[in-house]
């Protein structure tokens, strides 16, 4: 689906992301993992075209430079950590623009399809009973889910998340990450995914690029890339022995 | 809990467009003079289907005097109020406006310039000064948003506010310097910054007609693309709208519009500030609702300052800017004061 190419991005003359390249095929669920300022959040905002960069990226054989916003949002769609909206809009307004690229037209109508599409996104995130409710009333969970809803209707081929359970509660971090797992089980869909915690990583992802300093340490399937070897080597620590220290609180206490 | 439905009923069209015609009825009716509602129908009748006007002093009044401004009053303030609504909509802040960011004296600063330099265009009066007004609202505009991008991507409401008060001290300070170089072109420069609506004329009418038709009909097209902006610049570009195409043509259309509006009836601060957030609060904040709401609510709104600038103190008329100016900046204080809080 998606080829990225030797993607190269600077800021003045700090190099944040050097030649990475790497693809993702229909039916994966790829999680970039790596410590703070690896250059995970990067990629995303250059697939997104929010940071300038040198380097080619290709969706099914195009280049992305060379395609209009709408045309790159029928197959990509992005969903970031923070939302801050001014107006009190309704949860079903915010959902329903994520048909925007799907409808066309000089006064573009809404077609019974971008309906049928928002009224499932809604159903699908939980979202049906809210649909009136003022987004600036909702709760941290209940606007990631609101988003969430917004790029389902967007019905994208590939779905791109920067870290999408930061800030939410246990509970709605297993519902997101449940929803986009059934997502992705539908042909021809794919998934990449910035995260911070390699648990969830390992649990939901089929593979992995682990990054460090703007470089690529391993990639691969995920149980390839997540040794005990590769991941002391970037955090410079038994990431291992930690996991099974932090399990361990829980099982003596159990006992 | 409140439901809107995505775009004005057919009868809430009508009920908007009732409640302005009636307002434009009463602000023709009533001033320095009033007039009987049936005799203003009549002369009106009379204008508008081209008939000869009675000759007396009412008919005179009415169809010279007050159908123009009028007219002119409700047109400026539908554009306006559009403008403003629009800005509010694109930069995601809703303090933003052309008289609070600075555009509005932008404009002036261009009016100025081409009286000072006497760039006009022949045969066409006002087309020199109104050009310049529309460049200098865009470029103004520009300059204001690559010195609040610099200072902080997100566009807060201080820094809307800082830079708008720091460009409009710029913009008065160059005005005033232009005034004192201009020579025997001061006696110009002082009646046009002291003209208003008050002395419309027909012409006036058509010229703000026509601008709100093309460049209101360019910012209607937006009302989409406006709410992907309210919700988010970021957001906006995800779900798949050119931002950066979208943002230069709005900010075209704006700049056009209030410099139409400057270059004819000079600066009337705060209506693109009061009327868009009245309005958001009665049908949301959705653009294809609000935006043709904030036309008919502009226009009514404007007329309504510009009759209580006449009567207020009668025979004494008040320029329309002093009444928009002390609405205005109680809004303004309340606007600050709840979305402050509200963070």
């Amino acid at each position: 689906m998606l080829e990225v190419k030797n993607l190269t991005v600077h800021f003045g003359s700090l190099m944040i992301l050097d030649q990475i390249s790497f693809q993702i095929k229909a039916g994966q669920w790829l999680m970039l993992v790596g410590p703070n300022g690896a250059g995970k959040s990067t990629i995303v905002n250059a697939i997104s075209r929010g940071v300038p960069y040198s380097g080619a990226i290709f969706f099914e054989g195009t280049d992305l430079s060379d395609c209009k916003p709408a045309y790159l949002a029928r197959r990509i769609g992005i969903l970031t950590q923070n939302h801050s909206i001014g107006y009190s809009f309704t949860v079903e307004e915010v959902v329903r623009l994520g048909r925007y690229a799907h409808s066309t037209g000089l006064f573009s109508a809404s077609s019974h399809e971008d309906t049928v599409k928002t009224e499932h996104a809604l159903e699908v995130t939980g979202m049906l009973p809210l649909r009136n409710q003022s987004v600036l009333t909702l709760s941290g969970g209940e606007l990631q889910r609101t988003f969430l809803a917004q790029v389902f209707a967007q019905d994208p081929k590939l779905l791109i998340l920067d870290e999408p359970t930061n800030h939410l509660d246990l509970i709605y971090q297993k519902q997101l990450l449940e929803l986009i797992q059934t997502w992705v089980q539908e042909t021809g869909r794919g998934v990449i995914s910035v995260v911070h915690d390699l648990n969830l990583a390992k649990a939901y992802g089929s593979d992995a690029l682990l990054l460090h300093h703007g470089k690529i340490a391993s990639a691969g399937s995920i149980d390839q890339v997540l040794t005990p070897e590769h991941l002391e080597a970037v955090y410079s620590m038994d990431v291992y022995q930690w996991m099974r220290d932090m399990l361990s609180q829980w099982t003596t206490q159990q006992e | 809990m409140k439901t809107h439905s995505l775009i004005l009923k057919l009868s809430q069209y009508a009920l908007l467009l009732l409640v302005t015609l009636c307002t434009a009825l009463l602000c023709i009716c009533v001033g320095s003079v009033n007039i009987p509602a049936k005799d203003t129908l009549s002369v009106i009748w009379d204008t508008l289907s081209g008939q000869p006007v009675e000759e007396n002093v009412s008919g005179a009044v009415i169809a010279f005097v007050r159908l123009p401004r009028v007219l002119c009053v409700a047109l400026a303030g539908a554009s306006l109020s559009l403008c403003g609504c629009a800005m509010q909509g694109l930069l995601r802040n809703p303090l933003a406006d052309g008289s609070t960011l600075g555009v509005s004296s932008g404009a002036s600063v261009g009016a100025v310039l081409a009286i000072a330099f006497g760039i006009s265009v022949p045969g066409v009066p006002l087309a020199g000064t109104m050009a310049m007004a529309m460049l200098f609202a865009f470029l103004s505009l520009m300059i204001i948003l690559a010195l609040s991008y610099r200072l902080d991507a997100s566009l807060s409401t201080n820094t809307i506010i800082l830079i708008g008060i720091v460009f409009n001290m710029f913009s008065s300070s160059v005005i005033s310097l232009i005034t004192s170089f201009a020579g025997d072109k001061v006696k110009d420069i002082v009646f046009w910054t002291m003209g208003s609506l008050a002395d419309s004329s027909v012409t006036d009418v058509w010229t703000i007609l026509g601008a709100l038709l093309i460049f209101g009909t360019v910012i209607l097209r937006y009302a989409k693309e406006l709410n992907a902006f309210a919700i988010g610049e970021d957001n906006a570009r995800n779900v798949g709208v050119d931002v950066k195409k979208v943002k230069l043509i709005v900010m075209i259309a704006v700049s056009a519009l209030i410099g139409v509006c400057v270059s004819i009836g000079g600066v009337i601060g705060f209506v693109g500030l009061i009327i868009p957030h009245m309005t958001r609060m009665i049908v949301g904040p959705n653009h294809r609702r609000l935006l043709p709401a904030t036309l008919f609510s502009g226009a009514i709104f404007l007329m309504l300052a510009d009759l209580l600038a006449r009567i207020i103190l009668k025979p004494l008329e008040l320029h329309i800017g002093v009444v928009t100016s002390v609405i205005g900046s109680f809004v303004f204080i309340f606007i600050f004061y709840t979305t402050r809080k509200a963070k």
